[in-house]
């Protein structure tokens, strides 16, 4: 039986204000344990929650970036269930009324093999602020579990999107963009290992063909995209095996192992909390009004979709191409200086995504940190563009550029890396190069071609690399001939 | 609408209270005389009005972000029963 998988993302964002969503304590991260938890976060009795408008502000950035629909009376809720890292024993979340309905994200899903990349529109069911909880520390203190509130009520976006997705490669390029977009906007720091944005996927499989979903399970807390991928492969296995012997999906929560990479069972749907939600006494209703709505809006970035689709008009890139290259605003914008200076946007593309990035991942710095400037790298581009060097010689430079050695022209000048364009003196090269090798031209007269790749080698090597190719071939086929 | 005994005990046990049959018994009464009184109120025409998540017809004042509050741990951590190392420490549930 072939096999369909359907996945449905929600994702948990940190919001970027720099206190919490009902008090005034820091969100700091790293700070030491309950140095910030105000009354409010440990819920001593009698303290009332204050809304932060920063928080407010994100999720209407964020509506506004994905064309939703914001509600102008929007509720907060309780709900309610007991774990000691949620002091109230409830959550003030959103349920019936959330901020955020509807909107859509454009993702660029990676070919597999030799296929095309592949633009599809993933939609999104809603988004609603709450509070984080507290964290648990289950290492042993006498038998006994620590308690750390400095992260509770810290200011959530959770972002739900329709199940929408058809493989672990969509959901990631669909979490990916969302990433994108949340730090893009500056709502999110996007730090994952902090635990800034979190992935909860609903995995499910039917009958291709079938219409009504198969049974799914939610995979919980997923902290990098590798995991996300991992899980959801993993899941998708073993729900086909599962089905296929005979047997049958029962909802459940389940959470993935990173060292075995497979999912277990946290609870049944029987076991899970039943939450009874109520809308919060102590919290009125929130209104946006639209001179706040309109005012967000003039202050937006110029978005990733927006710039994908302008990279692909101005610069000639390729839809995927466009996808990386706004992969982060930072990188977007390094993109854009480059290929405004050189004049050359696919020629500044292709070095960004590859000499550039691959340096900075080799250093394990960010593009801010960058030795080279994006003015640097436009200036090394149109040399190659103007034929004083070659694709090699150019990296030479880089690498002189990458350690300060001056500007593009000054260590063209000062390591002689100069593409020779004198052909008298490629000439000369050739010649000595035929009087040195005369096996290798007489195997080529007698029909062996490899021959003559071994003498475009020799004299590449003779010019020091500094021989144009092209120019080497048509000299050097001209003098055998 | 009226709860059973086992409505009572699933309650109960989601609101972490250990509760015996006979407490169960009387408890079941008592919320049931509640619900008698809901059933009254359903009794009036809501048709055609929206629900209010609030008694009053105003807004949520909004706070500005700014961070107000200062570390008072060692103050709210001296009424604590255990604590170390900074932390709460609770009797330990895993899920």
């Amino acid at each position: 039986m072939k096999w369909e998988t359907v996945i449905g993302l929600e994702v948990h964002t940190q919001l970027a204000t720099k206190s919490k969503i009902f008090s005034g304590s820091s969100t700091a991260f790293g700070a030491a344990p309950n140095t910030q938890a105000s009354a409010v976060d440990i819920a001593l009795p009698g303290v009332l929650p204050v809304l932060n408008r920063g928080a407010v502000e994100c999720a209407i950035r964020f509506g506004l970036a994905i064309g939703a629909n914001l509600n102008r009376v929007n509720v907060f809720d309780r709900k309610n269930y007991f774990y000691p890292d949620l002091p109230k024993g409830y959550q003030i979340s959103q349920l019936a009324r959330p901020i955020v309905e509807g909107g859509a994200l454009k993702i660029v899903v990676p070919s597999t093999g030799s296929g095309q990349s592949e633009e599809r529109t993933i939609h999104l069911t809603r988004a609603h602020l709450e509070e984080d909880a507290g964290k648990s520390l289950h290492e042993d203190f006498h038998g006994m579990t620590g308690i750390d509130l400095n992260r509770a009520g810290t200011p959530l976006l959770e972002i739900v999107s329709e199940p929408e997705m058809r493989s672990s490669a969509e959901a990631v390029a669909y979490a990916r963009a969302l990433h994108t977009l949340v730090t893009w906007i500056g709502i999110c720091d996007g730090n994952m290992q902090e635990g800034s944005f979190r992935v909860d996927a609903n995995v499910s499989v039917r009958p291709v063909g079938q219409a009504e979903f198969g049974t799914r399970r939610e995979i919980k807390n997923l902290n990098s995209f590798r995991f996300l991928q991992q899980a959801i492969d993993y899941e998708v296995r073993w729900q086909i095996e599962t089905l296929e012997d005979g047997g049958r999906i029962q909802q459940a929560t389940v959470l993935f192992d990173p060292d075995t990479g497979e999912t277990r069972m946290m609870r049944s749907k029987e076991e899970a909390h039943d939450y009874r939600y109520f809308p919060d006494p102590d919290l009125l209703p929130i209104r946006l009004d639209e001179g706040w709505i309109e005012t967000v809006r003039a202050n937006l970035p110029e978005l990733p979709a927006a710039m994908q689709a302008r990279f692909q008009n101005d610069y000639g890139v390729s839809a995927y191409d466009a996808s990386v290259l706004t992969g982060t605003r930072a990188l977007a914008e390094y993109f854009e200086a480059a290929a405004r200076a050189c004049g050359q946007g696919k020629l500044a593309a292709n070095w960004v995504m590859g000499e550039f990035s691959a340096a900075l991942n080799k250093a394990e710095l960010d593009i801010a940190q960058s030795p080279v400037s994006a003015a640097q790298l436009g200036a090394l581009i149109a040399r190659i563009q103007d034929g004083t060097l070659s694709g090699k010689l150019a990296k030479q430079v880089f690498e002189g550029l990458w350690e300060g050695a001056g500007e593009v022209d000054a260590i063209i000048e000062a390591r002689g890396l100069k593409q020779m364009s004198d052909s008298g003196e490629l000439e000369k090269i050739i010649d000595e190069v035929l009087a040195a090798n005369p096996k290798s031209v007489e195997e080529f007269r007698s029909g062996k071609d490899k021959a003559f790749n071994a003498l475009v080698g020799q004299v590449m090597k003779a010019s020091r690399g500094k021989a144009n190719p092209a120019q080497v071939n048509e000299l050097l086929k001209a003098k055998l001939q | 609408m009226s709860l059973s005994q086992d409505d009572v005990k699933r309650i109960a046990a989601l609101a972490r209270i250990e509760i015996d049959d006979a407490q169960a018994q009387a408890t079941q009464t008592q919320l049931n005389t509640i619900f008698d009184l809901i059933a009254a109120m359903q009794a009036v025409d809501t048709g055609g009005i929206a629900p209010m998540a609030h008694a009053q017809e105003v807004f949520q004042r909004l706070r500005d972000d700014a961070v107000t509050e200062t570390d008072r741990h060692a103050v709210f951590q001296a009424i604590a029963p255990a604590v170390e190392n900074g932390l709460y420490l609770v009797p330990k549930v895993i899920e």
